[in-house]
């Protein structure tokens, strides 16, 4: 396993990761790595091959990979390294990353701090109360949009798209530019839930029909999709009988909502808000983990890109500062070492800053007993600083040393404390 | 003089301001509901010669992907826009494309460019 230090590690190489590396070079924090799933840096905005992207920012209007292009051309620049076609697999509270990619194999990554920034998923099919069989045909529109913006291939020829959401209006006019029929859009709701601009240029442009306060109820096909059948809802969502109608189709698209993506993040120990489904965030973005800051749609879910954007400065810069905070910390702290018949010993880290105002206590318990008088020694890079006589050690009791404040000056700039016990 | 009304939205940015226009053929007499003064423009547009972006994209050889994302450098009228997809889907750029490169230029006599919104190195053997 390959073993690694970096100042500031980013999860995830989308709007949020990329502003969040920059941000954290530009706070000073000198090796700072996106680690990404993808063989390439944008995040999700290399498949939104639209118009509508960087208003805010650049006050112009991008594309999705123009506007990712920005900002990759900037952590470039700024010196931020990556690591593509790379996979977190776990995340520690003690900010510890284990990642796995082909060549490497598996790789440990010590952190000075973690900027989160995995962006979210969708809400896939399984989670929609439709009975019945699953056939082939049903996707989820940010699935197909990569299909058919990266991937170029086409996943039918007679769409039925349910909810209004962006991604699905806009997926919409894709698939009729790529020749196909787009028969009906559903929506629950009495309103459509994306954006006005979307459903004049991408719906009424096409004469692509919308029908609020519906659903679907029923998938009609067994190997693969044949028809959707929709009905009309009340107040309560419930389907009115009567209403049904049976739309011919082969391919059924949900646009039915995003999800923060925060399995990692829940196994380093970072607490989700059940209301945003992503983390509790300080104003500058970190979690309840100290060093784990979090940004982007991993976070909640934006609907202006820009946002995403300012979210990872903040969160980026801040997690420069902290790990520029800890690499002084433990450049300056020895690490303390279990040395012969040592168990463990407490605590792992010494500041011989606080040894020079106070005395400092180790606690240790040994591997094995020995009935007879013993040396306790302790050593800092090599030179012993101290030892004490204990009459007999037994792993069952406790031994304490105390260190005071003369032997500070032995141990500054040292880099191990060690601690064993020798017989006499 | 024929006054007419219509309802538009403005598509501008993503406020979507709801906007009517009294209009008299090509003429717009009056415009209101609009909480910018691109409203005005777009009104003014939409009633005598619709605009809209065209992005799609490409078919590339022996690139990363098989496709590159294209956009025009500006609006287009509406009414050619499936004049261009079809000029757009005979054409195969050869990897690497560089962004911004043009790949179609004066799109169906339009006038404006069809250029690529991203650099796709070529395929690694
Ligand atoms: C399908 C889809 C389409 C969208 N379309 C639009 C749109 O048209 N317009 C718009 O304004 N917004 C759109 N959005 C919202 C859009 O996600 C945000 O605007 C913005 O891109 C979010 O940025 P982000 O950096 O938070 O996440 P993302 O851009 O999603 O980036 C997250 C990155 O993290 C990586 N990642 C996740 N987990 C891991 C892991 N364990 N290891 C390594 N890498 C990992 C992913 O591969 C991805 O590259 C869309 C969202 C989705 C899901």
């Amino acid at each position: 396993m390959i073993e690694k230090y970096c100042d500031v590690a980013v999860i995830g190489s989308g709007p949020a990761g990329l502003a969040a590396a920059i941000a954290a070079k530009k706070a000073g924090a000198q090796d700072v790595i996106i680690i990404e799933r993808d063989t390439e840096l944008g995040g999700i905005l290399l498949q939104c091959i639209h118009n509508g992207f960087g208003i805010e920012i650049f006050e112009e209007d991008l594309t999705g990979p123009e506007y990712a292009n920005r900002f990759i051309v900037q952590a470039k620049d700024a010196g931020v390294k990556d690591l593509l076609d790379t996979m977190v697999l776990d995340l520690t509270p003690r900010r510890e990353i284990y990642a796995f990619n082909k060549r490497d194999g598996m790789i440990k990554l010590d952190t000075g701090a973690v900027v989160l920034t995995m962006g979210c998923r969708e809400r896939p099919s399984g989670a929609l109360a439709i009975p019945g069989y699953r056939p082939a045909g049903i996707y989820t529109a940010g699935t197909a949009q990569r299909l058919v913006n990266i991937e170029g291939y086409m996943p039918g020829e007679r769409f039925v798209i349910l909810g209004s959401g962006d991604i699905g209006m806009i997926m919409a006019r894709r698939l009729t530019f790529e020749g196909a029929k787009v028969e009906r859009m559903i929506e629950i709701l009495p309103y459509i839930s994306g954006l006005k601009r979307n459903y004049v240029q991408c719906l009424l442009d096409y004469d692509i029909p919308l029908q609020l306060k519906h659903t679907v109820i029923d998938i009609k096909g067994r190997d693969r999709v044949e028809a959707v059948v929709s009905a009309q809802v009340d107040e309560n969502w419930k389907p009115i009988p009567g209403t049904e109608d049976t739309i011919p189709c082969d391919t059924l698209l949900l646009s039915v909502g995003l999800i923060p993506e925060n399995e990692l993040s829940k196994k380093a120990g970072v607490e989700l808000d059940p209301l945003t489904g992503g983390p509790y965030v300080d104003d500058t973005m970190q979690t309840n983990v100290p060093g784990i800051f979090a940004a982007g749609n991993v976070v909640h879910v934006y609907d202006v890109v820009d946002w995403v954007t300012k979210a990872g400065f903040v969160a980026g810069q801040h997690s420069g500062k902290y790990a520029i905070q800890h690499k002084k910390e433990s450049e300056r702290k020895l690490r303390v070492i279990a040395g012969n018949n040592v168990h463990h010993v407490l605590p792992q880290f010494l500041d011989p800053q606080n040894l020079e105002k106070e005395p400092q206590e180790l606690q240790l318990r040994v591997k094995w007993p020995v009935e007879d008088r013993v040396w306790v020694k302790v050593e800092v890079d090599g030179k012993l600083i101290k030892q004490q006589v204990e009459k007999y050690v037994r792993p069952s009791e406790m031994i304490k040393v105390i260190l005071s404040p003369e032997v500070h000056k032995k141990a500054v700039g040292g880099r191990e404390l060690l601690i064993k016990v020798e017989e006499r | 003089m024929v006054k007419e009304k219509t309802k538009l939205i403005c598509i501008d940015c993503p406020v979507g301001c709801e906007i009517n226009v009294t209009y008299d053929g090509e003429t717009v007499l009056e415009v209101d509901g609009n909480k910018c003064k691109k409203g005005i423009n777009y009104a003014e547009t939409e009633i005598v010669d619709p605009k809209r972006m065209i992005v799609t994209t490409v078919r590339v050889v022996k690139g990363l992907h098989t496709l590159v994302p294209v956009r025009s450098t500006e609006a287009i009228p509406k009414n050619k826009i499936f004049k261009v997809l079809d000029k757009l889907c005979k054409i195969e750029l050869d990897a690497p494309v560089e962004i911004h490169q043009v790949v179609l230029s004066n799109a169906a006599g339009t006038g404006v460019d069809i250029i690529a919104s991203r650099s796709l190195p070529a395929m690694m053997e």
